[in-house]
């Protein structure tokens, strides 16, 4: 049996369960509300949303691998329309665009014209230099970690802080192949 | 000759074993060599211990995937024998069977490896395959107790395996 091709964005957000917008993004927002309380610092809440999407990533790659099917990407472009079109579209409901290539390639911008995160949101000025959506940050990093790759991503423009879309910058750091882990002892 | 089961499209029906499964065992490796699940349904000889049993395997495939790599003759690239891949990259294999057994492999870009081992008259399991993996991202992946990284203990998923596998012709 030849092996399923890959699966669009659409069709896949359309397969997949979903669940009620607003009560997504309530539910960030209470996470971020309470995480502010409890950690005061707004690097600290930094911090720790990028943890918590670092988590969530390194598990979310296996489902998006599982319900996507596609292969090995050969190129780190290839990586980052992949994400951009299916895994945003997969996940959040929105389409990404990619742009911004630097010239070997290893660095680029995912922009995001809507995000589902900040809908009613405003920062208060007792919140500034707080990336309410850093925990997609973390995701991308721990999901392109599973795949072998050591990434760093930072936020450029931020809709929250007056910008006029969200674009992370995603670069590639190295990639990782996987090792023989068993040490000759035997 | 005698020809065995049915036609690619159609499995043939499951051959009639001893304890009425058709898979003997399934092995889950991650990227790091860290045997998530091991799971025997119809072993009848143990040669080695447990421990030395993963390693022997999930070494086994290591060197086959090198192997066939370099050894494929349509790609122009390839690189030195020994020298690490990137999960998925190169040709991979997915199948090998002898007159006792057939292991059929699956491994996913994030490294997760899924070995499992039929009688010999079993088609492609590629689609069983990739079956087992949207089941392990279903029960195990999503389950927020599981720690990613270590042995599998939930129930539930064994459970569906279990029943997944005695389907599997």
């Amino acid at each position: 049996m030849a092996p399923l091709a890959p699966r669009s964005g659409d069709a896949i957000f359309a397969s997949v369960e979903r669940v009620n917008a607003e009560l997504f993004t309530l539910t960030y927002g209470a996470i971020v509300r309470q995480l502010l309380t409890d950690l005061e610092e707004v690097e600290e809440v930094n911090k720790q949303l990028d943890q918590m999407g670092y988590n969530i990533g390194i598990r979310l790659v296996d489902e998006f691998l599982a319900k996507s099917n596609v292969s090995r990407c050969t190129d780190f472009k290839e990586t980052a329309e992949v994400i951009a079109k299916v895994g945003f579209k997969m996940f959040l409901g929105v389409t990404a665009s990619v742009s911004n290539w630097d010239a070997d390639g290893t660095c680029c911008s995912i922009i995001l014209e809507d995000n589902p995160l900040v809908d009613f949101v405003e920062l208060p000025d007792t919140c500034q230099g707080l990336y309410y959506c850093n925990v997609l940050s973390g995701v991308i990093r721990g999901a392109l970690e599973m795949v072998s790759m050591k990434t760093e991503v930072t936020w450029v423009r931020d809709m929250l802080r007056g910008d006029d879309a969200f674009e992370l910058q995603v670069k590639l750091l190295k990639q990782v192949p996987e090792e023989y882990p068993y040490k000759d002892d035997e | 000759m005698q020809f065995f089961g049915g036609s690619e499209i159609s499995p043939s029906p499951p051959a009639p074993t001893a304890s009425g499964n058709n898979a003997h065992m399934i092995y889950v490796f991650n990227r790091n060599g860290v045997c998530l699940l091991y799971r025997e349904w119809n072993r009848p000889l143990h040669t080695l211990n447990q421990q030395q049993d993963h390693k022997l395997m999930f070494g086994l495939l290591f060197s086959l995937k090198s192997l066939t790599a370099k050894m494929d003759p349509t790609s122009a690239e390839k690189g030195n024998l020994g020298v690490p891949q990137l999960p998925g990259q190169g040709c991979s294999f997915h199948s090998f069977r002898t007159n006792t057994y057939k292991l059929s492999f699956m491994e996913s870009p994030s490294g997760i490896k899924i070995i499992l081992v039929t009688h010999p008259r079993t088609g492609d399991l590629r689609e069983s395959l990739k079956y087992i993996y949207n089941l392990y991202v279903e029960y195990v992946v999503k389950n927020p107790i599981y720690t990613p990284g270590t042995p599998i203990r939930c129930e539930l998923f064994n459970t569906t395996l279990d029943q997944y596998a005695r389907s599997i012709a």
